[in-house]
């Protein structure tokens, strides 16, 4: 898809004098982990088929240091915090969309305390405010039509940021049929990745949180499982691969739902 | 005959209240033990936190029934201290139901209020000691649930039913006394505690007479040491759970609390800041070891906690089999800081390693279950994040996953070991 391959990065644009309205933080899952790149693309595709002006970092991003501070280490992640922001500042970005719920949080919220002050928003708002302005237009009839979706309350988006409304509105745009797990919004299960998890065996216990997870979107019926964070992507695919059911069960994120049926 | 028993409650009153005020101290000093930090911006969204979660329970309408139950619960303690003046007034003057006289009706509707909250009170304590004896619910017998916290829980539930008990039979005897014109002041009939005459009408007026001073005696006396009873259970959250909430969090709940002092260091590093003279003295440690480098809302927080588990059955980790559970996090708190208070020195033992191990804060997802799901607010996150910063920066005691991906950043500015000159490639792909 050409559409894929327009991505321009803030460097080119600052040289040719030009300055987007968005800069888009596709954070480090987005660009290395080979299920969420296409995420990323699903979302480059969205930005370059409503022609939004956006950029990307692109070499010169860096991890925002979340999980090296959940996991104790203050000075790694005020490093990693330093240098991102003098290079935001350097390119006087205002507004960021990112698709990770965790980059989302530190950027939001981590990141003015030290000196870098943007308007930060996450793509389930991004998407939904698109839709709500009738730029972003579903077609009549799309392929989940009637179809049972589920929606996996990433904690970081939810809890830690009180976003519930917006993913389940954009997945209301589908006609799919939403139904919730039994545990969702303010006491949605977390898949076992936050707080750096991700990055590490999980301790001792008598079960993995994704299963545990996985097994209550299984028990709903839902044929797609709709996520917003890579950890939780990752975790969720792991987990209903590991009960066989990777054939009638689809973990997907609310921008390749979109995408694939934007009209 | 007055005067021995006015002198009596003063005595007793004073006995009460020297030890509870000695007690408030002491956790006042123990609280702070904390480091210090400034919680007095939004005095307004504060105190609406503070109406809606504390005064209105908000969050406790979580789970409709047990909310009512309690709401019944502290609903008629409140009312029923009221009458608790009289009693002290009445005690302090030799009186014998100071206010009939001046309330008439009123009186009588007032007192039938209490009566009709206190069959609350007592019916809501049957239900909840059934919940915990009966039903078993898990997140009463946890392992963190020890012989004293299940005790403390129950205990207070029959003090409860006893303190309502008295009243009753106070009321039902002193309606027979008024009937038989012993000198008891007229009241009007008391509906509840009316039924319960036949029991005790078969009574000589004198055995009536000692009946309903002992119940007024029970009743006062239960009352006091309720209240220096509270100051040592988890039942202190009848009054913690106000400044609690008042001082708690406003923030985004998924903001770390930033270390200012790394800040400046980092800074002065990467050259974005000149070194000066060091205004403040640094740190004496990164992170938190033991109770004294937590804050002192930290510490409030472990005195506001009533062990209700709501946390802990939210906890992903603990859902799983881990040994993490949030609850426990905050018993420990109190516990320590209770023994430092007590001990007056540090005996060696620290509340990492001691109370709380690795294993337990490795655990968390930090996920804000535990903090969305306390009635009172409570944030049991806070505390495992700032001893996690203590096992990575003074310790360098991370599991070894979590150094390996610290050594990512370092080198690839990811926490995974991919170069960074290929961050870009994703663009290439189709
Ligand atoms: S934040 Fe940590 S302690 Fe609290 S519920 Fe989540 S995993 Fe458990
Ligand atoms: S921290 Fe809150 S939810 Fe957990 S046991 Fe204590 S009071 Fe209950």
């Amino acid at each position: 898809m050409s559409a894929n391959n327009n991505v321009p990065t803030m460097a080119e644009l600052a040289a040719a004098g030009e300055k987007p309205n968005i800069l888009f933080w596709v954070g480090c899952a987005g660009s290395y982990d080979q299920r969420y790149q296409k995420v990323t693309q699903a979302l480059v595709e969205i930005l370059n088929h409503l022609d939004i002006s956006f950029a990307v970092l692109g070499p010169e991003e860096s991890c925002t240091g979340d999980p090296a501070r959940r996991a104790g280490n203050e000075f790694l992640f005020q490093m990693q915090a330093a240098a991102n922001i003098q290079l935001l500042n350097g390119y006087q970005v205002e507004t960021i969309v990112t698709a990770c719920p965790h980059c989302f949080n530190t950027l939001k919220n981590e990141y003015p305390e030290l000196g870098g002050d943007y308007e930060v928003i996450h793509h389930s708002v991004f998407l939904q405010r698109l839709i709500d302005e009738g730029r972003l237009v579903i077609k009549e009839g799309g392929s989940f039509k009637g179809r049972k979706i589920t929606f996996h309350d990433s904690c970081y988006l939810g809890r830690a940021n009180g976003i519930y409304q917006a993913p389940r509105k954009v997945l209301e745009t589908l006609d799919a049929e939403l139904v919730e797990m039994k545990r969702c919004r303010t006491t949605g299960l977390c898949c076992g990745a936050g707080g750096a998890q991700m990055f590490k065996e999980p301790e001792k216990g008598n079960k993995d949180i994704n299963n545990e997870r996985v097994d209550e979107a299984i028990d709903t019926g839902a044929e797609i499982v709709a996520a917003a964070c890579p950890f939780c992507m990752t975790m969720l695919s792991d987990g209903v691969k590991g009960k066989g059911k990777e054939e009638e069960v689809k973990v997907l994120d609310l921008a390749e739902l979109i995408a694939q049926n934007k009209g | 005959m007055t005067l021995i028993s006015q002198i009596s409650f003063v005595l007793v009153a004073a006995f009460f209240g020297f030890f509870l005020a000695r007690r408030i101290k002491n956790i006042r000093a123990n609280i702070q033990l904390g480091r210090s930090e400034n919680r007095n911006d939004n005095p307004d969204k504060r105190l609406k936190n503070m109406f809606l979660v504390a005064f209105g329970q908000k969050k406790m309408f979580k789970r409709l029934i047990p909310a009512l139950l309690h709401l019944l619960i502290y609903v008629g303690f409140l009312v029923i201290n009221l009458e608790v003046l009289e009693f002290i007034l009445d005690g302090l003057l030799g009186t014998h139901r100071l206010f009939a006289p001046f309330l008439g009706g009123f009186y009588t509707f007032c007192l039938n209020l209490f009566e009709f909250m206190a069959l609350g009170v007592v019916i809501s304590c049957v239900v909840f000691l059934a919940r915990r004896n009966l039903l078993k619910l898990s997140r009463f017998w946890d392992a963190e649930m020890t012989s004293w916290p299940r005790l403390d829980g129950n205990l207070i539930l029959i003090i409860e039913i006893v303190l309502m008990a008295a009243i009753f039979t106070m009321n039902s005897t002193d309606q027979i006394l008024q009937e038989r014109g012993a000198g008891y002041t007229t009241t009007g009939t008391f509906i509840i505690s009316a039924q319960l005459m036949p029991l005790f009408e078969s009574l000589s007026t004198q055995a009536l007479v000692m009946v309903e001073r002992f119940a007024w005696w029970i009743h006062i006396i239960g009352i006091l040491a309720f209240a220096l009873y509270v100051t040592y259970s988890k039942h202190l959250h009848i009054f913690m759970a106000f400044p609690n909430t008042y001082f708690a969090n406003l923030e985004a709940p998924g903001k770390m609390v930033n270390m200012p002092e790394v800040t400046k260091e980092v800074n002065i590093m990467m050259g974005l800041q000149a070194e000066e003279g060091s205004a403040e003295p640094p740190p004496t440690r990164f992170g938190a070891k033991d109770v004294q480098d937590l804050t002192w809302y930290n510490i409030m927080n472990a005195y506001a906690c009533t062990e209700c588990g709501r946390c802990t059955s939210e906890c992903p980790a603990h859902l799983t089999g881990k040994k993490l559970s949030p609850r426990k996090i905050m018993m420990d708190v109190r516990d320590r800081v209770e023994e430092i208070g007590q001990t007056g020195e540090q005996n060696g033992k620290s509340l990492l390693g001691d109370y709380i191990s690795k294993e337990e804060i490795f655990a968390c997802t930090s996920c804000n279950a535990c903090v969305e799901a306390c009635p009172v607010n409570i944030d049991p996150l806070n505390i495992i994040l700032q001893l996690r910063r203590y096992t990575a920066m003074e310790e360098s005691s991370s599991p070894a996953d979590w150094n390996n991906m610290f050594s990512n950043i370092e080198t690839n500015f990811a926490p995974w070991k991919f170069p960074a000159a290929d961050r870009f490639n994703w663009s290439k792909k189709s």
